[in-house]
């Protein structure tokens, strides 16, 4: 009874946040309700047994790559609206309709032939996340570790990417408030 | 009572919301917003199947799409602010220096 309760509202609300994501004309309107809404997604992990991976998405979503977005959007004007022109309105949603048909088929037909068999079952009497440690440093160590590499890499590429002409910092200068004020009346 | 279809229709529902995105922004910023969407539509579905079947390797795959979408944003990220520096809008359309 509960569970169908969480259920319905979470679902409710995520689909609501990410039409308004996908719909918006204001980016920071848009980048809260994505917030809002990969905070909901963690609801459905809980209800889902997954502990583990409802904290991780709550972390890593809601507080790293949020964030990130919202440092990124201190670069770009976000301010003004954002103008596009949407040359074939009907052709778009045309699209997304046969896109989902052709998801919902590749979904259902694994499903129709109904063989499937746990790999690796869920261990009994274990907690979600002891039982999510036992399988990833046992079967997924080397993806696990070739995760932690790939986080790395792109970790140096954001910081050489967005660092370039870093060089010129307004802290080093000493006389740096003539400097911070000419940057804002730019 | 909520069955597996339950949960995979919600995360098709998303999935399709994100499409819909993809399709029809032009921003660059709002067009990667929508990928998290479809990234995490997609989780939705891992967890789901990884509880009703009894077996950790959906969450194992979500965990893996979790860090692949971190680094997505933190390089995607660098690249806009440097086109950002150069052109000064983020549009996708402005992207057509070989105007083929």
């Amino acid at each position: 009874m509960f569970e169908a309760i969480a259920f319905y509202t979470f679902s409710a609300v995520t689909i609501a946040m990410f039409t308004i994501t996908v719909m918006s004309k204001n980016a920071l309107y848009a980048m809260s309700a994505l917030a809002a809404g990969m905070i909901m997604i963690s609801g459905f992990f809980f209800l889902l047994d997954a502990d583990f991976l409802g904290v991780v998405q709550i972390i890593v979503y809601t507080g790293a790559v949020m964030a990130f977005y919202a440092f990124g959007m201190m670069f770009f004007n976000t301010t003004r609206l954002v103008k596009e022109n949407i040359r074939a309105p009907k052709l778009v949603f045309l699209l997304s309709g046969m896109s989902a048909l052709l998801l919902v088929v590749a979904l259902v037909a694994p499903i129709v032939s109904d063989h499937i068999e746990p790999f690796y079952p869920v261990v009994e009497g274990v907690e979600n996340p002891q039982a999510v440690g036992i399988v990833l440093f046992t079967k997924y160590l080397v993806p696990f570790e070739l995760a932690a590499v790939m986080l790395l890499v792109a970790m140096i590429a954001g910081i050489i990417l967005a660092g370039k002409k870093m060089d010129e910092s307004l802290t080093l200068k000493v006389d740096g408030e003539d400097e911070f004020q000419n940057k804002g009346s730019k | 009572m909520i069955t597996l279809s339950h949960y995979l229709i919600v995360s098709a529902i998303l999935f399709c919301i994100g499409l819909v995105g993809v399709y029809r922004r032009k921003n660059l910023l709002l067009l990667l917003f929508s990928t998290e969407i479809l990234l995490n539509a997609v989780n939705i579905g891992f967890a789901a199947v990884s509880k009703f079947y009894g077996d950790l390797t959906g969450q194992m795959f979500a965990f893996f799409i979790v860090a692949v979408a971190a680094s997505e944003v933190a390089v995607g990220l660098g690249l806009f602010i440097v086109w950002y520096k150069r052109r000064g809008t983020l549009d996708v359309d402005s992207m057509q220096s070989m105007h083929g």
